[in-house]
């Protein structure tokens, strides 16, 4: 199995170039505030604002292939790409090597280099004003989670590019070996959890319940498991649809009940695994197949989703579950942390996990874009990451505080294409008015 | 007869990234590696270092054991490829062995080419190609009182400035007009002279050695040089640089059919004209960048590049991209000074030369432009990214805009305009 490392990320739009991380580099790496002896190196991209000469710890990395002195090496361990001056001959041709600048002469010194990562406590990040750099530490978790037992089946019937797949490997793995689950019609049957031929698609007992008593064949599974003295975890993967509008009575009745199992929906917005149907966490304007452009009749021009969407996540709060949260694949560490604080919760009562699936088929964007278009969803505050326990009320786990417009987000997809000028300010009002609204419950739920 | 689905002849920079490609690809294949060295895989780039003691003899290799172990790479040492069979796919190594090949990358690199200087075969003298030479140099470097250095490329120059730091009276004998020619023009040339003469060596250019015969000058067996104008030198280290040959005997000896000119002549994936045989690196002659004629790039960073090339073709990667032509790139260190010379040195016609030199500071910079595309810079003492010059230079940036202020700071401008291109 492969490894993840952990990087340093640039977000060119928020550089001015004011170049504190080459100042914080220069002080840690060399002694002296010389920003040309840096590492970090911030580049005028011509009008394009500003770009990053520095090390990308590639993974097939040409430097450490044309070093002639074996001095430079990828430590598997931690992916950096280690420089040892003990056998560097100082012959440069590892700067002849890298096409990005990320190995470059040291004046101070007259031997060659580069990023060290600072041992996995990069100066530079801290330094920048503008958290125009991150270092992203996610790879911890695949390395984890890699090593766990994989309970689906090797081959799902998905969507390119669809985020889906990630969450229930994930998920299950993070679960473990001792879970029933539960997948109602959607696309995670669809993919396959169900299985072929007679045989499930995954290695723990799985059943395909209604759409309308998902949460109460759980419930009752769990209770029989906890009669004869066997602990599980009791966990149902749904998607909105199947939440949200008919299965709704029996999820309201599960948490009103307290039942000790984690409902998880995955949140596509519609029917998608039928034809892209529209569901009650369909958003104002979207096109669907029920919701299409087009003439209309009567006058009235079909402009997608009349109504606004039902917010799930916020009415669950409403049950006081042990434990509400909302999540995206954009931000793994966080949906990681709820997952665990999730399934804590579920040993003790109802826990409820949505999370945000963008849609490669149903809302039309290209295949390698469900991670960017989720992040956007976020960063326009088009949804808001938080989470809600009895004791602590609610909270933001990844506040937005100065949120990219709506059309950012909108404009990464097919499905708001047609959208009026009007149409899109009613959208960016309810951006306003949903956070206002989730904000107004921080205050209310913190006691 | 033993089998292989790969065999990789030499284990230097290209037989080592073809191994590496292979192996990206094709994890299971088995795959032999078979050089004519007895030591582990190491860079014939390093040997000066090794010559001038900075790097240890033992710790200079590029891969070790476990790395074989690891990769299920067969790794035969101390065995050479004496005839190839290319008509029955086997390999013919000089113990009379065969092994059977189902795909055959020739990486047999280069040799110090021997001119044919009367008297030659009469004396001792040193080369410098493989380990056992620089551990044997690297001794006498110690003795020597007077040496003499046989050609002024690369490899000359790095030993002469061995012998001269050692405390040795060192020429250098070189039959073209300027030092370092093919490298570095007559301004750095001269600004390399400069610092040898100034530390102490003599510098013979435009030189012919017309006889050599032994010595018994020292006490050791030495050499007397005679030039052409008559003159004669007496040394009691002679070393011999005079440039390198393609190892490519292997070819007519099993009479393989394998087409080769100065090189083995390869396809823009390494493939040569014979079925199931590819060649890389310094015994390859394959396409320049710059002309559609096949060349000879003897350099580090062409051998790694047609080396990954000819693994991927070999395993069938379709991610494999076809060779864009070799581009000329070197560095040289010199009395802590440095050069370094990426693409082409010729001015085409229609092409335009720019230059910057400050005598004081010794910083000097040239660049080649046609059209505003960049084919060649070159610097002493000025520090650019190679790399980054190499990319402007493989995509045609067009640098019309910028010409003036990238000649003034060739690091920052070629990291602005390539960092265009990194989005
Ligand atoms: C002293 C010196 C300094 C140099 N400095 C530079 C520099 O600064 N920059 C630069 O770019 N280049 C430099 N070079 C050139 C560079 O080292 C070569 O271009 C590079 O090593 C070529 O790699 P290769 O794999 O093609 O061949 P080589 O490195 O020549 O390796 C050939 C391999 O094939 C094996 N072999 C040969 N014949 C047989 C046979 N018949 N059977 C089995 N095995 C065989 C050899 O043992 C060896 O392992 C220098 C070379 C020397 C000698
Ligand atoms: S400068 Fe040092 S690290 Fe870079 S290639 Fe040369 S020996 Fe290797």
């Amino acid at each position: 199995m492969g490894r993840g490392y952990n990087t340093i990320a640039f977000d060119a739009a928020k550089c001015d170039g004011c170049g504190d991380c080459m100042t914080a580099c220069a002080t840690a790496k060399t002694g002296t505030e010389d920003k040309t002896r840096s590492r970090i190196q911030i580049v005028g991209s011509g009008d394009d604002g500003f770009e990053l000469a520095l090390c990308r710890q590639c993974g097939d990395p040409k430097c450490v292939t044309v070093c002639p002195a074996a001095a430079l090496t990828k430590n598997a361990e931690s992916g950096v790409i280690e420089w040892d001056a003990a056998k560097c001959v100082d012959c440069l041709l590892c700067t002849i090597g890298c096409a990005y600048a990320g190995i470059a002469l040291d004046s101070g010194t007259g031997h060659v280099a580069k990023c060290d990562t600072c041992d996995g406590a990069p100066a530079c990040v801290p330094a920048c004003p503008h958290d125009a750099l991150t270092y992203i530490t996610t790879s911890r978790i695949y390395n984890e989670v890699g090593g766990w037992e994989d309970l689906f089946t090797p081959g799902l019937a998905g969507c390119q590019g669809c985020n889906t797949e990630l969450l229930m490997r994930h998920t299950l793995r993070r679960v473990g070996p001792d879970t029933v689950l539960a997948t109602p019609p959607g696309c995670v049957p669809g993919m396959g959890s169900v299985g072929f031929n007679g045989t499930t698609g995954t290695k723990v007992p799985v059943f395909h319940p209604l759409l309308t008593n998902t949460a109460a064949m759980l419930a009752g599974i769990k209770r029989q498991y906890k009669r004869v003295g066997r602990e599980v975890n009791a966990l149902a993967i749904a998607g909105d649809g199947g939440a949200s509008d008919v299965g709704f009575q029996s999820l309201s009745g599960a948490a009103e009940r307290n039942e000790q199992i984690l409902f998880m929906v995955v949140d596509n917005e519609g029917y998608m695994n039928t034809g892209m149907q529209r569901s009650s966490c369909t958003p104002y304007g979207a096109w669907t197949s029920t919701t299409p452009i087009g003439r209309g009749s009567g006058g009235m021009p079909a402009q997608g989703k009349t109504q606004d969407a039902k917010n799930l996540p916020l009415i669950m709060v409403n049950h006081r579950c042990e434990y509400v949260a909302t999540a995206s694949t954009a931000y793994m560490e966080d949906f990681y942390d709820k997952l665990g604080k999730a399934i804590e919760a579920s040993k003790r009562g109802f826990a409820y996990l949505h999370v945000y699936s963008p849609c490669t088929t149903g809302w039309r964007f290209p295949t390698d874009q469900n991670m960017e278009v989720a992040r956007k969803a976020v960063e326009t505050n088009f949804v808001t990451l938080w989470e809600y326990t009895p004791n602590e009320g609610l909270r933001l786990t990844r506040p937005v505080d100065d949120p990219m417009p709506v059309t950012e987000y909108l404009k990464a997809m097919g499905r708001f294409r047609h959208l009026s000028p009007d149409q899109i300010s009613h959208i960016q009002g309810k951006v306003v008015e949903n956070l206002a609204f989730v904000k107004q419950m921080i205050h209310r739920s913190s006691v | 007869m033993e089998h292989t689905k790969y065999l990789v002849v030499g284990s230097s920079h290209a037989a080592l990234e073809a191994v590496t490609a292979i192996r990206m690809h094709d994890a299971d294949g088995s795959l032999t590696l078979l050089t004519r060295d007895a030591h582990l895989p190491y860079s014939p780039t390093v040997l000066p270092y090794v010559v001038s003691g900075r790097s240890a003899a033992d710790d200079v290799f590029l891969r070790d054991e476990t790395f074989f172990a690891t990769n299920r790479v067969e790794f035969k040492r101390g065995s050479a490829l004496k005839a190839l069979h290319a008509a029955r796919n086997a390999a013919e190594l000089a113990d009379g062995s065969e092994i059977a090949y189902e795909k055959l990358l020739l990486a047999t690199g280069a040799a110090p080419a021997i001119p044919p200087i009367p008297g030659i075969d009469q004396v001792s003298y040193h080369v410098l190609r493989t380990l056992d030479d620089a551990t044997k140099l690297h001794a006498a470097i110690k003795q020597s009182k007077q040496a003499v250095v046989l050609g002024a490329g690369l490899v000359g120059m790095h030993a002469a400035e061995n012998l001269v730091k050692a405390g040795a009276n060192v020429t250098i004998v070189e039959m073209a007009k300027q030092l370092t020619d093919g490298y570095f023009d007559p301004v750095a040339a001269q600004m390399i002279e400069k610092a040898f003469t100034d530390h102490g060596a003599r510098i013979l250019t435009g030189s012919r050695v017309v006889k050599l015969a032994p010595s018994a000058a020292f006490g050791t067996p030495g050499t007397t040089l005679t030039l052409e104008n008559g003159t004669t030198l007496e040394a009691d280290l002679l070393l011999v640089a005079t440039g390198v040959k393609p190892n490519m005997d292997y070819l007519d000896d099993g009479g393989s059919g394998v087409e080769h000119d100065r090189g083995i002549l390869v396809s823009d994936t390494m493939q040569t004209s014979v079925a199931n045989v590819w060649a890389a690196g310094d015994c390859a002659q394959a396409k320049g960048f710059f002309t559609e004629a096949k060349v000879m790039n003897a350099i580090l960073p062409d051998a790694t590049e047609q080396g990954r090339i000819a693994g991927m073709a070999m395993a069938g990667d379709p991610g494999l991209k076809y060779y864009p032509g070799g581009v000329p790139l070197n560095t040289y260190h010199f009395f802590g000074r440095h050069a370094i010379s990426v693409g082409s040195s010729k001015l085409p016609e229609g092409g335009e030369v720019l230059t910057r030199f400050d005598e004081a500071s010794g910083r000097y910079l040239k660049a080649i432009f046609k059209d505003g595309r960049l084919l060649g810079i070159f610097g002493v003492n000025e520090f650019f990214d190679g790399g980054v010059m190499c990319q402007l230079i493989l995509r045609r940036v067009d640098l019309s805009a910028v010409k003036e202020r990238f000649m003034a700071n060739p690091l920052a401008v070629g990291r602005e305009l390539m960092s265009q291109l990194w989005r």
